[in-house]
């Protein structure tokens, strides 16, 4: 059993499922931080209220963004070709990201340590960015994805990276790009409608609802375009060598604008997850409209997970195809860390995930209840 | 080749995120723990001018804290974004510590702070106490895994080069996390941490018993900073890393780039108190030399010598001869994988395939290299001795003033009579050094390990990613606007805290009623 665990197929396999649980654990966590963001000029109209609004992700945004950081690393160490390529490729997207992440942190912390309404308006602005820029940008990352990169590897393996920051912006990435920001939004509104009271939570399930609906319909017309072959796919035409060097040059990958819904067409099953990633924000937007705010942030956090899921699911093998030299792709199976480093990764977070997810599950209880602005202006002693 | 102004401004915006990240981090290191030792206090006696003084350098804390963290995620970003031939070459051993870093430490620290500020009325003391401690045991932690990756840039053990996948992997991940190293750098640079810590408590904590307020706080904050801080000078000086670099042949020349020591002295050798070291001439003008101390320091022993840098240099031609072997071999087998003879050449010499890459900086070929242009890579591999020679003598000066300050100011508060003010004014002064002392031990380690990215593994010129040098101008420009706005703010919330003093803790949120009107908390910022 062991064993078997421990091969390098099964870890390859296993590093891929990880991935998704990385990405959808920084969407469910984080995600609702930057909706929150996003969410702030337009749910919250008074200082009192945008403190409101700030104070529901106060004590939890910065141990969510770790799940960015972990993932940043963890990309790093089980697919070393992945980070190197997609963070350098997407050079000025990844900056503009770093730029809107950089300002969120400050901005949570400093905003309400001065009066001054300029100072505050202006930190609520960086708060904004800080959440709709990076939601934005991560859709467009994922469209670039799934449309291809235009990359190339030299024969030492040097990653040459051939666009530039304007290919990025193609139809199918600013079409993800707006999913990912509806999506998110929708995941702030009913974080909001779950932890506020008063007008903030009013608002939120107002925009919240609107943000559900528009999520699910992008979703299910980005199926229904794919399948029109709107979007090419890609697919290797070579037999797969499961255990093989971690070599990307040595496969053959071909362009079939079917590809993306082979896996679905193989394991039919499988298409329960896009279905749930159309119905869970459905039910979401159902859940805004009765305030059955628990559900509701459940079904949004569901729809999240589907969502990204299975954009995974369609592209497997494939991580990152290219579109110069398709060739060159990445996939799961040569782009990974050795044998070694996935087993020892492993291990490591066998050992820490559950304690992290332990320790959250107690945080987020002792933190439990609506935050209001009565809570706000009475306990201003602990908020920011 | 890589546009080389490409390779100088990549290295320059490294250099510029990381020493301005390494503003806030020693400090988070060193007040993390001293914030947690005094609400330990609290905690056993009761006493509530404890939990003031916990939560007043907790708000301090805080603010240093968040830039921390906001600059330190694009550490974690800019290997892949600036350096992606680098992240290809080596992740699969480097990525693995930061990785293990987000999910053991970063992750502790990050979500133990929130209830740091937000829990005090939602728990017991002892349960915000263990609180307390998770947030200085997490970026503790963190530093251990940072330093563990650093140390394996600076002593490479634990992996070979693989010619089937093109880079280096792992084949000992425990002589990677405890790389000797490593481990001195982590208990030097921790060290560094507390002594900031400790300096910077001690400071401010003079600024209020010289202006007269705030005296019962100052005066405890004063005592248990002097204590911590010999503590953590001293460990800082005698645990200094530079018992690390014996280690392998390329800390090693960045040990005699330090001393400035051209030729081998028979053991112990002597250390240059001071001197002109001279790149062109390899000598060294006006020395002054103290006999035995630097064989001391640097090998802990009277018999051990030393070796200088033309020995070293020597010694590289051999390594780079001996690398061209090994990269006639990979190219064959770049050819043909199944190369059993070019394989086996591979295995004996692969040890030295990153000497060999550094004469791509003279030829595209290295097999085609002339005698003088090895002679020139093994003279590349010696860094620039001026810059290292003065700055590592700086770094030391201010920690040995350092331990003088707490020294004095440990004397003192020992004594029954009361403490001169002279004492109190130079602990003020004393307040920038740990900074300056850490940013040159930070040029010292990384500037001393050029050429090299991976000491004898991978030239730091064929080490960026491919972009234009547009994109980096840009990043450049906007990273010095963004972390100069972000400085100026984080000085002034600062100052604005510490002339409040404990007061601040009621007026500028995270623990105290907020909404009070007075005092410097109404002057907004103009616009």
């Amino acid at each position: 059993m062991i064993h078997v665990l421990f091969d390098y197929t099964t870890l390859r396999l296993i590093w891929w499922v990880l991935l998704g649980v990385l990405l959808i654990g920084f969407a469910v966590t984080d995600g609702f931080d930057m909706g929150v963001g996003a969410l702030l000029p337009f749910v919250a109209k008074t200082d009192t209220e945008r403190r409101v609004a700030i104070n529901t992700i106060g004590p939890v945004w910065e141990g969510n963004q770790v799940w960015f950081i972990l993932g940043g690393g963890a990309i790093f160490a089980a697919w070393p070709a992945l980070y190197a390529l997609s963070f350098s490729g997407f050079y000025l997207a990844m900056f503009l990201v770093l730029f809107a992440l950089i300002l969120r942190p400050v901005g949570f912390k400093y905003r309400s340590k001065r009066e001054g309404i300029a100072w505050r308006r202006n930190w609520d602005w960086a708060l904004f960015v800080g959440g709709a820029v990076p939601a934005l940008i991560f859709g467009v990352a994922v469209g670039n994805a799934l449309e291809g990169v235009p990359f190339h590897f030299t024969d030492d393996l040097r990653p040459i990276y051939e666009g530039t920051l304007f290919g990025l912006l193609n139809p199918l990435a600013l079409y993800c790009g707006l999913l990912s920001l509806a999506m998110l939004v929708m995941h702030g509104a009913a974080w909001l409608s779950f932890k506020a009271e008063g007008p903030v939570a009013d608002r939120a399930a107002a925009f919240g609802s609107k943000a559900a609906l528009i999520t699910a319909i992008l979703f299910a017309c980005g199926g229904i375009l794919i399948w029109l072959g709107a979007s090419g796919g890609y697919q290797v035409t070579s037999p797969i060598v499961w255990d093989g060097p971690s070599n990307p040059l040595g496969k053959a990958v071909a362009v079939n604008s079917a590809a993306w819904l082979q896996n679905f067409r193989a394991t039919p099953w499988l298409a329960i997850v896009p279905l749930i990633g159309i119905v869970a924000p459905l039910l979401a937007a159902a859940g805004f409209g009765a305030r059955r705010a628990g559900l509701t942030f459940l079904a949004s956090k569901l729809g999240v997970a589907c969502i990204i899921a299975t954009v995974g699911l369609s592209m497997f093998p494939i991580i990152l195809p290219s579109s110069t030299n398709p060739n060159d792709s990445l996939t799961v199976f040569d782009a990974s860390s050795s044998h070694a480093t996935l087993r020892n990764m492993l291990i490591a977070t066998v050992i820490f995930l559950p304690i992290v997810l332990a320790y959250t599950a107690w945080v987020y209880k002792v933190l439990w209840g609506k935050v209001s602005s009565t809570t706000i202006l009475k306990a201003g002693s602990s908020a920011y | 080749m890589t546009n080389p102004l490409l390779v100088e401004l990549s290295r320059l915006q490294f250099a510029l995120t990381a020493m301005y990240h390494f503003l806030f981090v020693p400090l988070t290191l060193g007040l993390s723990v001293l914030v947690a030792m005094m609400e330990t206090v609290y905690v056993m006696t009761g006493r509530t001018i404890w939990r003031d003084m916990t939560k007043f350098w907790g708000l301090l804390f805080g603010i240093n804290f968040v830039l921390g963290v906001a600059t330190g995620i694009t550490m974690e970003f800019e290997f892949g974004m600036n350096w992606a031939f680098y992240s290809h070459y080596v992740g699969d051993i480097f990525g693995a510590p930061l990785a293990i870093e987000g999910l053991m430490a970063f992750f502790l620290e990050a979500t133990f702070i929130g209830l740091f500020f937000f829990g005090w009325d939602k728990m017991s003391p002892r349960a915000h106490l263990a609180v307390t401690w998770m947030v200085a045991l997490g970026s503790n932690l963190s530093a251990l895994w940072i330093l563990i990756a650093n140390g394996w840039m600076q002593n490479p053990a634990g992996a070979v080069f693989n010619p089937d996948t093109m880079r280096m992997e792992v084949t000992d991940f425990v002589a990677v996390l405890f790389n000797p190293t490593a481990q001195a750098k982590f208990v030097h640079t921790v060290s560094a941490g507390y002594v900031c810590g400790a300096a910077f408590v001690l400071g401010i904590s003079a600024f209020y018993i010289l202006r007269g307020r705030n005296i019962e706080l100052a005066k405890r904050s004063f005592v248990i900073a002097s204590a911590f801080g010999v503590a953590a000078a001293l460990s800082v000086i005698v645990l200094g890393d530079e018992s690390g670099y014996t280690i392998t042949d390329n800390q090693k020349m960045k040990l005699a780039a330090m001393e400035a020591m051209w030729q081998t002295e028979p053991a112990p050798a002597s250390f240059t108190a001071f001197g002109i070291p001279d790149m062109q001439a390899h000598e060294t003008r006006y020395a002054i030399e103290i006999p035995w101390v630097m064989g001391l320091i640097g090998t802990r022993s009277i018999d051990q010598q030393i070796p200088g840098i033309f020995d070293l240099v020597k010694k590289a031609e051999g390594n780079i001869r001996n690398g061209l072997v090994a990269y006639d071999a990979l190219q064959k087998l770049k050819k043909n994988h199944t190369d059993t003879e070019a394989r086996a050449v591979f295995d004996k010499t692969r040890g030295d395939l990153g000497f060999a890459l550094l004469l791509k900086r003279y030829v595209e070929n290295p097999l085609q290299a002339t005698p003088e242009q090895i002679h020139d890579a093994a003279w590349s591999t010696v860094p620039s001795v001026p810059s290292i020679f003065f700055t590592f003598r700086f770094m030391v000066l201010f920690g040995f003033a350092l331990l003088a300050v707490f020294l004095t100011s440990l004397w003192y508060t020992m004594r029954e009579a009361e403490a001169p003010r002279w004492l109190f004014k130079l602990a003020l002064c004393a307040l920038p050094l740990p900074w300056l002392a850490a940013e040159l031990g930070w040029f010292v380690a990384e500037f001393g390990r050029q050429p090299w990215i991976i000491d004898g593994v991978l030239p730091t010129f064929l080490a960026t990613s491919e972009l234009g040098v547009s994109d980096l101008i840009l990043t450049i420009a906007g990273f010095t606007a963004v972390y100069g706005v972000l400085a100026v703010i984080e000085c002034r919330l600062m100052l604005q805290a510490i002339k409040k003093g404990p007061d601040a803790v009621n007026e500028m949120g995270s623990f105290g009623q907020f909404a009070t009107t007075s005092g410097a908390g109404a002057a907004a910022p103009a616009e």
